[in-house]
Order: C-alpha cells, then sequence, then structure tokens
C-alpha cells in the first residue's frame, strides 16, 4: 500500500500532534508575554504613571503609612523608571492603584468659561472604583486599593473566552461608579484601553474614545455567564444652559449624587485636580452634608484630617494644608500616631483666614477613622462642607455664570465670593 | 587526467565491510586532492559504454552530490564551488553527460538525465549553458526511442531543477511541443509517451502564456485526457497526476474541460487499477482544495475578495459526486486500521468526502444521509463501517444547526456501536467519528453543543470502558477524549467533567502501562489526552491535578534510572521521557495558571528541576526539546525565585543554544532565554555574557537555519528589557548585526510567499530588539548611547514602508518602535522623526487601518511623538 501524497492528510489519522501543539502554545505564550512586557513598559512609561519619587528611605513601610504616603504623593509628577515600575506584583499593584484615581475637587466657586470649556454629567451614586480587565479576568479596585469585584466581562481580555484580539495580557483601565440598586458599572473615565494609555489625552478624547470603544466590545450587554456585571455609559453634556439643566433635572436610570464637572482639555491626572470638580445640593442628592461614622448628621461639621509628626492635622492636598493642630498630651493620651486619619468636630464654625490660610480654630477629636479610609479629608471639601452648612453655592450661582459668559463673551468670569 | 576508479567504485558497494570503508575512504582522497580530476573521471566513467552498470551509476550519484544537497547553505557552497571550475572542465563533463544520451543502457541514460538537471539547475540562472536546452531538443527527432525517451526525461528533470523565470518563452515552447507530441497518441513507443508525461508534470508551470492561449490550452488538455485512456497503467497514472496537477495550477481554466474530466475520473474511480483511481479522487480532493482557499479569501474581512473567482465546480458536481465517493468507502482493506501509513480507495474517498463537505456546507448532508441510513445496520461490517465513515467525514463543513438534530439521534448509537458492535473496524471508526463530534459540535465556540450535563457522564463511561478494547479502537477512544475535554477549556468551574477526573486521570494511567501501549500509538494518545483534561482543570480540579505530580515525576526518574538498555528499548525510553517532560510542561503551566494552586505547586519546583536537569543526559532531540520547554514554563512560573535554578541549569541551556544541528531546539532554548528574562528580571544578568557571546555567534554563523534567527533577534530585546541599562556594553556588537540584518531584510526582494513570511519575522524580530532596547534604556543616563542609533532606525521604518510589503505584525512592531523611540529619546529624536515623512504617513495610514490593535497603536505612536516633538 502506497502511502498518501506528501500534501494530503488522512481525515482518519489523527490531525493533531499534541507536541507541535505544546510548541506552538509554548511559542504563542513567549510572544503574549514579550508583547505584554512591553506593553506594560510603554504603557507605564507613556507617563501612566505620573507617581511621586519612590520613598527615598525605606521602602517597607506599615499599612497605616502606605495610606499617608499615597495621599501625599498624590500630585507629584515625577518619572518613575518604567521598567522598575512594570515590575510591579502582589501589594504594589494594589498600592499602585491606590495612586491611580483622578479626584475631583469640591466646586467651591464657579470656573470661568463653563460652558465653553466644560463638561457636566450627573454622578452616579455607589462606590468608585478602577476596573482592569486583563488575563482573562476583570478585577475592580476601590479607592483603597482592595478589590471590589473579580468577575468575568466582555471588556477586552476580560473573560477567558476565545478572544482573538491581541495579547491575553493587555490591560483595559476604566475610571467607575458602581451602583449597587442595578449592579452596574457606570463608565465616568476611560484610562487604558487594550494596553494603551489615554492618560495624556485631553477629556473631550477620552470620552469620545470611551463612547467608541466601550460598545464595540458588548460590555454594555445584559450580564450573562461570561460577562458577570453590565457595564454601562454616563451621558455627557456640554456645560450649557440645556446640558446643565438635564443634568440637573433629567432622569437618569441611577441615583443621582451632585453633578461632576470636566474640564475638556485637561489630561487624566491621578490625584486631586482642580479641573475636574464635584457639586451639589439636595436635589440632586441624597447626601449633600457629610455623616459621620454612624451614618448620622453631626451637629456641628466634622473633618477627617492627618496627623503629622509635628501635631498637625492636614489634608490630603499635595502639597498637605494644615487646618489645626492637636497637643501632644492629647495624641499621647488618645494613642495616636502618626500618618492616622483622624475624625475631628468644628467647635466653633466661624472661619477664620489666618496669613492667606483657612484656619478652623479649636478642634474637637472625634476619634480614629476606620481602616478602609485611605485618605484625609481635601481642603475643598472641608470648605464645601462648610459652605453647604450656611451658605451653598446653589444651581442659580451656576446658572448665572453661563448666562453672563454667554452675554459678555470676552470678560472674566465672575467669582463668586465665599460669604462664610 | 582521468583516473582509473572503476575498481573502486565497485568495492564501494561490496558487502564486506572493511573492501567498502576502504574504497569510500579513497573516493574522499581523491575528491580533496583534485576536484576538477575527480569529477571528470565519474562523468567519464559515466558515458563510457563498456563500464559495468554498477561502477557507472555510483559515479553518476556522486557526481549528483557533488552539485545539490538539501540543506540551503550547503547547497549553495556546492554550486559556488562549481561555477568557479575552469571552463574546460565543466565543458568535457558536460559533454560527456550529453553523449550517455546515447547508451544503449538505460539506467546509465536516466542518470546522466539527472546530473544534466543539476548542472542546468546551476547554470541556466547564470546565463550559462544556454545551448543545452537547444541540444536536448535536437535529439527529439532521432529515431532512435531511446535516445528520444532520454532527451524527455532530461528535459522534465531540467523543468523541476530550474526556475520559469530563467527559461524565455520560445525554449519553452519548444520544450512544451516536444513533451505534448511526445505524449501524444500517435506516439508508437510507451517508453517514450510514459517519459513526455512525466516531464509534462513537470514542465506544467512553464506553461503560464500558453495555458492563456485557447487553441494551445485545448491541444494540452485533449492530449493530456487522451493519455489517462492508454492501454499502459503507468501512463494513465502520469497523465492523472498531471490532470491534478493542472487543477492546482490553472484551476480557473479549467470550466470547458470539467464535463470530460468528470467523466473520465468517475471510469477511473470505479475500474481502474488502485494507482490510477487515487489520483482519479486526487484531482477532486485537489479541487476543493482550492474552492475552500477561495472561499476562504471571500470571507476574510480585510481583503473580500480573491484574485481568482470560485467556479463553484464541486457545487456543480455534487449529485454525481457524492455517490461515486460514497461507493468507494465500501472498498475497505482487512487490515487499514492496524496499518499506520496505509492509503487505499476507501480511505481517500473519505478524504475527499470529507473536502467536498468543507467546500459546500449544508448541501452535502442530505445527499449522505441515504447512504448512511442504507448501510449503518447491515449485516456485513463493511456496511456499518463505511456508513459510520461517511458520517464522520462530513461533520467539519455543514453547519452545526444542520449537524445537531442528526448527531443528537445519533449518538446513544454511536456510544452503543462503540460498546457493543463485534467488528474492530466499525469500532475504530465509531469512536473516530465520536472524536470528530466532539471537535466540531462541542465547546466554546459553537452555540448550543450537543453534549450536556446528562449525555456526558454516558459518554464518558463508554470512552473509558473502549480504552480496555484492542489498541486501535483504545487510541481513537483517547482522542476522542481530548476533543470532548477540549471543549470545556474554557469553561471555568462549571465543567461537567469535574467530578471524572479522578476516573479519567486512573484510566489514562492505566493505558500507558498498558503491554501493548506502543502499538497504534496508543500510548501517545493517552498522555495528549491527560495533558488536554489537565488543561481545562479548575480551581476546583487543581488538587487532582497536583495528585499526578508525584505519580508523572516517579515514571520519569524510572526513566532516567534506567540502565543497560537495547536501542531498541532506547528508542522507547526516549519517546517516553518526551511524553512525560511534555507531561510536566502542561501540568506546570496550568497549576502556575491557577492563583490558587501555584504556592502548593511551587514545592514540587527542587525535584521537578531536579529530573528535568538529569533528563538532559539523553542525546535524543525530541527529549531535550521537551524538557526545554517544560523548563522555559517553569521559569515563568517560579518568577525571580528560578535563580537558585541557573547555576546548574545555565550550562544545558548554553548547549541548547549551541546545537545547530537540531536547529529547533536551538530555537526553543532561544525562547526559554526570554522566559529567564521575564521570570529573573535583572537576575539573569550574571548569564548575560554568555548568553549573549553565544546568540551573537549564532548570528553570524551560516550554519544555523534561518528560522532561528528572527527569535534571536527579539532575545536581545528581552535581555535588554531585563537588564536596561546593563545592556550598554553589548550595543557594540549587537548594533551592528541588528543594522545590517535590517538593511538586507528591508531591502530584500521576496519572491514567493515564503520568502515574504520569513523576511517580516525577520524584520518582526529585528524591531522586538530595537524596542526591547529602547525600553530598557528609557530614564537611564545612559540613553544617549542610543542616539547615535536613531537614524539608522528611521531609515529602517522608511525604507519598509517605500517597499510595502509589511504585514500586520511588522507594521504593529514598526509602530510601537516610533513610539519607544521618541519615548525613550525625547526632544534627542524629536526633529528627527519630524522629517521622516514616511512615519508620518505610516502612522496616518494606520489610524483608519481596519485593525483596531493597529489603529490603537498609531494612536499611541503618534502622542508618544507629539509629546517628544513639543517637549
Amino acid at each position: 500500500m502506497a502511502p498518501p501524497p506528501d500534501h494530503r492528510l488522512p481525515i482518519k489519522r489523527a490531525a493533531i500532534s499534541d507536541q507541535q501543539r505544546r510548541r506552538e502554545v509554548a511559542l504563542r505564550l513567549q510572544a503574549d508575554r514579550r508583547s505584554d512586557a512591553q506593553n506594560r513598559a510603554r504603557q507605564l512609561a507613556s507617563s501612566v504613571l505620573s507617581l511621586g519619587p519612590e520613598p527615598a528611605t525605606e521602602p517597607e513601610v506599615e499599612p497605616e503609612q502606605e495610606m499617608s504616603e499615597a495621599s501625599g504623593q498624590l500630585a507629584g509628577r515625577s518619572d518613575l523608571d518604567p521598567v522598575r515600575a512594570a515590575r510591579l506584583r502582589g501589594p504594589e499593584v494594589r498600592k499602585w492603584f491606590a495612586r491611580q484615581l483622578m479626584l475631583p475637587e469640591w466646586m467651591v466657586d464657579v470656573p470661568p468659561s463653563l460652558d465653553r470649556d466644560w463638561y457636566v454629567f450627573p454622578r452616579p451614586s455607589g462606590k468608585r472604583c478602577f476596573v482592569v480587565s486583563s488575563n482573562g479576568t476583570t478585577i475592580s479596585r476601590l479607592r483603597n486599593g482592595s478589590i471590589l469585584h473579580r468577575f468575568p466581562s466582555n471588556l477586552p481580555n476580560g473573560a477567558r473566552t476565545k478572544d482573538v484580539s491581541g495579547p491575553a495580557s493587555s490591560y483595559s483601565i476604566l475610571d467607575c461608579i458602581f451602583h449597587e440598586p442595578d449592579e452596574t458599572y457606570y463608565v465616568i473615565d476611560m484610562v487604558c484601553w487594550r494596553g494603551y494609555s489615554l492618560y495624556d489625552c485631553t477629556a473631550e478624547f477620552r470620552f469620545f474614545w470611551l463612547n467608541s470603544k466601550l460598545s464595540e466590545t458588548g460590555a454594555s450587554d445584559p450580564p450573562s455567564q461570561y460577562h458577570r456585571y453590565r457595564f454601562n455609559v454616563v451621558q455627557i453634556y456640554e456645560c450649557n444652559l440645556a446640558g446643565l439643566q438635564a443634568s440637573y433635572s433629567g432622569q437618569v436610570p441611577y441615583v443621582k449624587d451632585g453633578l461632576l464637572f470636566f474640564n475638556k482639555h485637561a489630561h487624566y491626572q491621578a490625584g486631586n485636580t482642580p479641573l475636574a470638580l464635584v457639586w451639589k445640593d439636595n436635589v440632586c442628592s441624597q447626601y449633600v452634608l457629610d455623616t459621620d461614622s454612624k451614618g448620622q448628621i453631626p451637629s456641628q461639621q466634622q473633618v477627617v484630617l492627618e496627623l503629622q509628626n509635628d501635631g498637625n492635622l492636614t489634608t490630603s492636598d499635595d502639597p498637605p494644608v494644615a487646618l489645626g493642630s492637636l497637643s501632644r498630651d492629647l495624641i499621647a493620651q488618645s494613642g495616636l500616631r502618626v500618618g492616622n486619619l483622624v475624625r475631628v468636630a468644628i467647635k466653633d464654625e466661624r472661619m477664620r483666614l489666618v496669613d492667606g490660610k483657612l484656619d478652623l480654630g479649636e478642634l474637637q477629636l472625634v476619634g480614629k477613622t476606620n481602616h478602609s479610609r485611605a485618605f484625609a479629608d481635601t481642603y475643598s471639601k472641608v470648605l464645601f462642607q462648610h459652605a453647604a452648612r450656611h451658605a451653598p453655592l446653589r444651581i442659580e450661582d451656576l446658572v448665572a455664570s453661563i448666562q453672563s459668559n454667554s452675554s459678555m463673551d470676552n470678560s472674566q468670569a465672575l467669582d463668586v465670593e465665599m460669604e462664610g | 587526467m582521468a583516473l582509473e576508479v572503476t575498481q573502486i567504485l565497485l568495492n564501494a558497494q561490496s558487502i564486506d565491510a572493511a573492501t567498502r570503508n576502504h574504497a569510500e575512504e579513497s573516493l574522499k582522497q581523491i575528491q580533496e586532492q583534485n576536484l576538477p580530476a575527480f569529477l571528470l573521471s565519474l562523468s567519464a566513467e559515466l558515458a563510457n559504454n563498456n563500464k559495468p552498470i554498477e561502477s557507472r551509476k555510483l559515479a553518476g550519484l556522486i557526481l549528483k552530490n557533488a552539485l545539490d544537497a538539501k540543506e540551503l547553505h550547503r547547497k549553495n557552497d556546492l554550486a559556488q564551488r562549481w561555477l568557479s571550475l575552469d571552463l574546460a572542465t565543466k565543458t568535457q563533463i558536460k559533454t560527456s553527460l550529453l553523449q550517455t544520451f546515447s547508451s544503449p543502457v538505460s539506467d546509465a541514460r536516466s542518470t546522466a538525465a539527472q546530473v544534466i538537471a543539476k548542472v542546468a539547475g546551476i547554470e541556466l540562472p547564470h546565463n550559462q549553458w544556454p545551448e543545452l536546452i537547444g541540444s536536448l531538443l535536437s535529439n527529439i527527432h532521432q529515431v532512435e526511442t531511446h535516445v528520444k525517451q532520454a532527451t524527455l526525461e532530461t528535459l522534465g528533470y531540467v523543468c523541476e531543477e530550474v526556475d520559469p523565470q530563467v527559461v524565455d518563452q520560445e525554449q519553452v515552447n519548444r520544450i512544451l511541443t516536444a513533451v505534448v507530441q511526445g505524449m501524444n497518441a500517435t506516439e508508437t513507443s510507451s517508453d517514450v509517451r510514459l517519459a513526455a508525461t512525466r516531464a509534462l508534470y513537470n514542465a506544467l508551470g512553464f506553461a503560464q502564456a500558453n495555458f492563456t492561449n485557447d487553441m494551445e490550452r485545448d491541444y494540452i488538455m485533449r492530449v493530456v485526457c487522451e493519455a489517462t485512456q492508454s492501454s499502459d497503467v503507468k501512463i494513465r497514472q502520469a497523465a492523472f497526476e498531471c490532470l491534478v496537477a493542472i487543477s492546482s495550477t490553472y484551476y480557473e481554466k479549467l470550466a470547458p474541460y470539467m464535463q470530460d474530466i468528470f467523466n473520465i475520473t468517475s471510469k477511473a474511480v470505479r475500474e481502474d487499477e488502485e494507482p490510477v483511481a487515487l489520483q482519479a479522487i486526487e484531482f477532486w480532493s485537489s479541487i476543493c482544495d482550492e474552492e475552500i482557499d477561495i472561499l476562504d479569501d471571500y470571507r476574510s474581512e480585510y481583503t473580500g475578495d480573491s484574485d481568482v473567482p470560485c467556479f463553484y465546480f464541486i457545487k456543480q458536481a455534487l449529485p454525481a459526486l457524492v455517490p461515486m465517493l460514497l461507493e468507494t468507502l465500501l472498498k475497505q482493506e482487512e487490515d487499514q486500521d492496524q496499518d499506520e501509513g496505509a492509503w487505499n480507495i476507501a480511505m481517500a474517498g473519505g478524504t475527499c468526502l470529507g473536502l467536498v463537505a468543507r467546500t459546500v456546507g449544508d448541501e452535502i448532508v442530505p445527499l449522505v444521509m441515504p447512504f448512511i441510513e442504507e448501510n449503518i445496520s447491515k449485516p456485513d461490517w463493511r456496511g456499518r463501517e463505511a456508513a459510520t465513515y461517511a458520517f464522520g467525514s462530513i461533520l467539519d463543513g455543514p453547519s452545526p444547526g444542520k449537524l445537531a438534530p442528526i448527531v443528537n439521534v445519533a449518538l446513544n448509537f454511536m456510544l452503543a456501536a462503540l460498546s457493543r458492535d463485534p467488528n474492530n473496524h466499525v469500532k475504530d471508526t465509531t469512536a473516530w467519528t465520536l472524536g470528530r463530534i466532539f471537535e466540531f459540535l462541542h465547546g466554546a465556540a459553537v452555540e448550543t453543543s450537543v453534549i450536556t450535563q446528562e449525555n456526558c457522564q454516558q459518554i464518558l463511561t463508554v470512552l473509558l470502558q473502549s480504552m480496555k478494547d484492542v489498541p486501535n479502537v483504545a487510541e481513537k477512544a483517547c482522542g476522542a477524549l481530548y476533543f470532548l475535554a477540549q471543549g470545556y477549556e474554557d469553561e471555568g468551574s462549571v465543567s461537567p467533567l469535574t467530578p471524572f477526573f479522578q476516573d479519567i486521570f486512573q484510566m489514562l494511567l492505566f493505558v500507558t502501562h498498558r503491554e501493548d501501549a506502543t502499538e497504534s500509538n496508543l500510548r501517545t494518545s493517552a498522555y495528549e489526552a491527560l495533558n488536554e483534561v489537565v488543561r481545562c482543570s479548575n480551581d476546583e480540579t487543581a488538587p487532582i491535578v497536583m495528585q499526578l505530580i508525584p505519580v508523572i515525576m516517579l515514571e520519569l526518574h524510572q526513566t532516567v534510572e534506567a540502565q543497560k538498555l537495547t536501542s531498541d528499548e532506547r528508542d522507547k525510553q526516549n519517546d517516553l521521557q518526551g511524553l512525560l517532560c511534555g507531561c510536566l510542561q502542561v501540568i506546570i503551566q496550568k497549576m502556575g495558571s491557577i492563583e490558587g494552586s501555584k504556592y502548593a505547586f511551587m514545592q514540587y519546583a527542587d525535584q521537578i528541576m531536579d529530573l528535568l536537569l538529569k533528563v538532559f543526559a539523553s542525546r535524543n532531540a525530541t527529549v531535550h526539546e521537551e524538557a526545554m520547554l517544560a523548563i522555559g514554563a517553569l521559569a515563568y512560573t517560579a518568577g525571580p525565585n528560578f535563580a537558585k535554578y541557573m547555576p546548574q541549569f545555565y550550562q544545558y541551556l548554553e548547549m541548547g543554544l549551541q546545537n545547530f544541528e537540531e536547529y529547533q531546539i536551538c530555537a526553543i532554548t532561544v525562547g526559554v532565554v526570554g522566559d529567564l528574562c521575564r521570570a529573573l528580571e535583572d537576575k539573569i544578568l550574571p548569564y548575560c555574557d554568555g548568553i549573549m557571546t553565544q546568540l551573537l555567534k549564532n548570528l553570524s554563523s551560516n550554519q544555523l537555519h534561518r528560522s532561528v534567527k528572527p527569535p534571536i533577534f527579539s532575545c536581545f530585546g528581552d535581555i535588554a528589557l531585563a537588564i536596561g541599562e546593563n545592556f550598554e556594553k553589548y550595543l557594540l556588537y549587537a548594533m551592528p548585526m541588528l543594522q545590517s540584518a535590517a538593511e538586507l531584510s528591508a531591502h530584500a526582494v521576496s519572491q514567493d510567499d515564503e520568502m515574504l513570511e520569513y523576511t517580516n519575522q525577520l524584520r518582526n524580530g529585528i524591531l522586538e530588539a530595537y524596542s526591547g532596547i529602547l525600553q530598557g534604556f528609557k530614564s537611564s543616563p545612559k540613553t544617549q548611547a542610543l542616539v547615535p542609533y536613531a537614524a539608522h532606525v528611521l531609515q529602517f521604518i522608511d525604507t519598509m514602508y517605500g517597499g510595502r510589503e509589511m504585514d500586520d505584525a511588522v507594521m504593529k512592531s514598526a509602530l510601537g518602535v516610533l513610539g519607544d523611540l521618541a519615548d525613550t529619546l525625547g526632544s534627542h529624536v524629536g526633529p528627527l522623526i519630524s522629517q521622516s515623512s514616511s512615519s508620518k504617513d505610516l502612522i496616518e495610514e494606520c489610524m483608519v487601518y481596519d485593525d483596531p490593535l493597529i489603529r490603537e497603536s498609531a494612536e499611541w505612536a503618534k502622542l508618544a511623538i507629539n509629546r517628544a516633538v513639543s517637549g
């Protein structure tokens, strides 16, 4: 019996050789991992990592200090060695993510050219988190870096399905709010897509990219076996009168928690930024005034601040702003350590400016905050909360600002003075 | 000057080993001392009718081997050596060769024909020996048939050796005229007719122009078709071989002839002798190949069309073609399932039926079903086997929606047949068909699998039971399990296989220990199935896989310890070691990828490494390759902890990198260096001098198989990315190599697809090297060291862009390098990049590319460059 012709594979002979398959799998894995290693370096290199300088002294830090360090370095922009950064593993990753979210300042006055340079949208109420899909799984992390969910999704490489669209390890990173009532991730920003960084892109570009890319993946489909949670985009408006009106009083499929304003030209910047702002009142949010640890609104304004070694209590801004201090005795008495986050009540609610700085006067220690809390309050939050109790910035003020802008096009925007 | 070599040549074929060795030694000496004289003597020996045929044939063979070799570099060396001989010698040798044509001894003529073709293969591309074809054709009108026959044979060999481009059309016309005339029915000598038909087979590639001329094509086709009706079986077979070659080379010209060809082939399939019938079936298989390719092109997202239109010959022939093929299935041979290389009408018919199913899809189903229903319960095993075979053959092609209802009905019947049919052939084919069902109608890619939680258990019970059957049936059952498991690879924790893991492993291990496990490839299939089941394990079943590790290690240990084996035992031992290392590799990969099992797995790492190092004592290539792959997987899983194994492992790594002969080992080892870089990162530094030296040596060698070069370049990138600025000391050596390879590959003119693919692999490797190096130096104070190379890198991309032959992977890598250049060197290269218009064009072009990955790479490169230019 003659053998079959060279190129003719008999149908009833094993078509596969597992050895060949092992060889191919090994080669494919190597190629994927190479492109993964290079993409990680690229991602990080393209100043994805707007990290602060590496701690100059001891790299091993206590968990408690970790948080303060993270908050303290949020806004510092200097290049970390990308290759070293690409090697982040385990807890380092957690720490890294804790520093990556862009945190809006609270709107205490109306920025100029609101209608020309800004977007507005109603902010979903829920847990702010980073969602990362890669290597066949999707992980959401809260602001403090801890994991909220680990699940399969239709995001790129977000589930172990036969997705052929590139190396399985390339990241996508979304900035989301997880909205409990309908178990939906509302995507408010896109940071990385298939390994390509959008950090250095304007909000205008990021939102455009977000809207065109997310729908391609089927991430907004209803949940299924390989897609545990739905991802929805939030409707974003130009911040003109119509847009503001729609955001403020329009119907949305989620519980609103204030309005978010994004400057169109701003890049995604980790840490606090005045180029993204949050504002709320009783109409568009259930939680205008901060609650205490028991969920009650305290009679006096309470503030969470970080204890420094000179006894000063500071905000999480960069550089930190000292808003008061605790005496050494009190520190010793209550067993506080440097870097602890403490909750204090403002006894005398008349605000004073001392040497151009806000001074809260005598502070009453309420207690330590619980461990999950990663950051102290920001300066703008303290101001906003104070204003909310006494002389809030009203929706009418925002409307007036937009109207005045459109009537006198070339003028500087009005400053809305605080009257506290 | 000719030497007396007859006796030496005869001695070289002596049955006495000492005499033989001595003669071979003498031949070698003469060759080394005086090559021209040696070659002259051989050609004189071949031409001399007074010499014994044995010495003449060997003289010709040695001559042929002095002109050509399989390995490319050796082939080139030999060609150069021939070209550099003095003209007088070459002319004399060629004259002797042409003289041999008139020899009455057919073996001498035939040998001379082959040698002439080799010389022609070297000389014609250099415009030497232009008179060859003319002088051959002048023989064609010789009255002596043996000269005619030798001439035609030589023309055939020359066409086989020489590229069509080096022969001008006028000569082609003369060759074809002579060949086709020789094939004509009016030719009375069947030797001449056979030689002509075989020559046409080789000359078809030269006939492009002639096939576009209707009259000439009609003539050639008529003569070929007539030759299929010759009374000589060899001529009929050779004529059908021509038809097969025409079907792939001139598919688009076939329409006017298809009706006649169908009649000819179907008569041959039904009535002619087997070698002829097989070629007749092959014609239809070949048409299927063409149409499958064209239809694939039609469906392809990016091109959307094909150069050649589909004529749907198969679709049109379907109502007559399918019954003809089904008839062949009933012509099985008694022992075909025991014979690995068996090929007969039934097997060729089933293979063709499978291709027809892939060509036409759903339409084949109603044509095959009546045959299956009629035969599946016949008392004669041939009916039952043919029906099952027909069913198995059409499972790839038709839509799952069309097949699923039939499979749902058939499944129970199949399972019963596999357990109870009295005939081994039927069981063999049934198990194979089940495997095809699992392969094509089950798994994540299929919308509704025919396998459910409920029938899965029943299927497994039957398959595991059949693994105790005769070896060929057990082997097919293992194959079926392989595909069943493959369908669950992406299933996560809900896999219905979960409750049966223990039973499956137990049975498969039992099979590997069967006395007769070496028959019918059974042991290999059992390990392959085992690997596949391991691949679809999950959090829940990982502990059971973990129990497998000591078992496999023990087996491997026993093979390592085994002493004093016969060569047959040694072979079997090597096979087994290869399988065990392969199995370990799969387990390591899987356990390393399951977060919960990684730690527990690492407990075994020391022992596994120890064993694998011992395995390197084996001299077998496959075993080395498997062990190397397992170590690569272990390195990736162990990460920086792998550093502790490096001192012992390093020597084997170096050995692998030095293995030129078994280049696949070299390639795999280069890949493992990449794994090590990613695992060890800067801890690989102490070994880099050695590794880099070896890699650089490999690149400068012309003996290393070319396929290893692209991965070596990529590996430079891996090393640079791992050790960062420490790569600086290698720049001096690596960069010039990259540059010269870049230059070559940028300007490479690719004559065929294979060469084009290789060129692109090379380019991709070079680009990956540049990316790794650039990224490794990012933020280093030594970045400056790279600035001088930037212009060259840009020029490389410029040239490739100009050549327009980059494939998608190269384009993506090129975009990456552009971004990396900008990112690492910033303002140093900003102006340089802005000046490069093709970089800009490349990026702009890719921004609107269909492939989203390329589009996004372009976006990224643009961003990085904008930053470099503005900052």
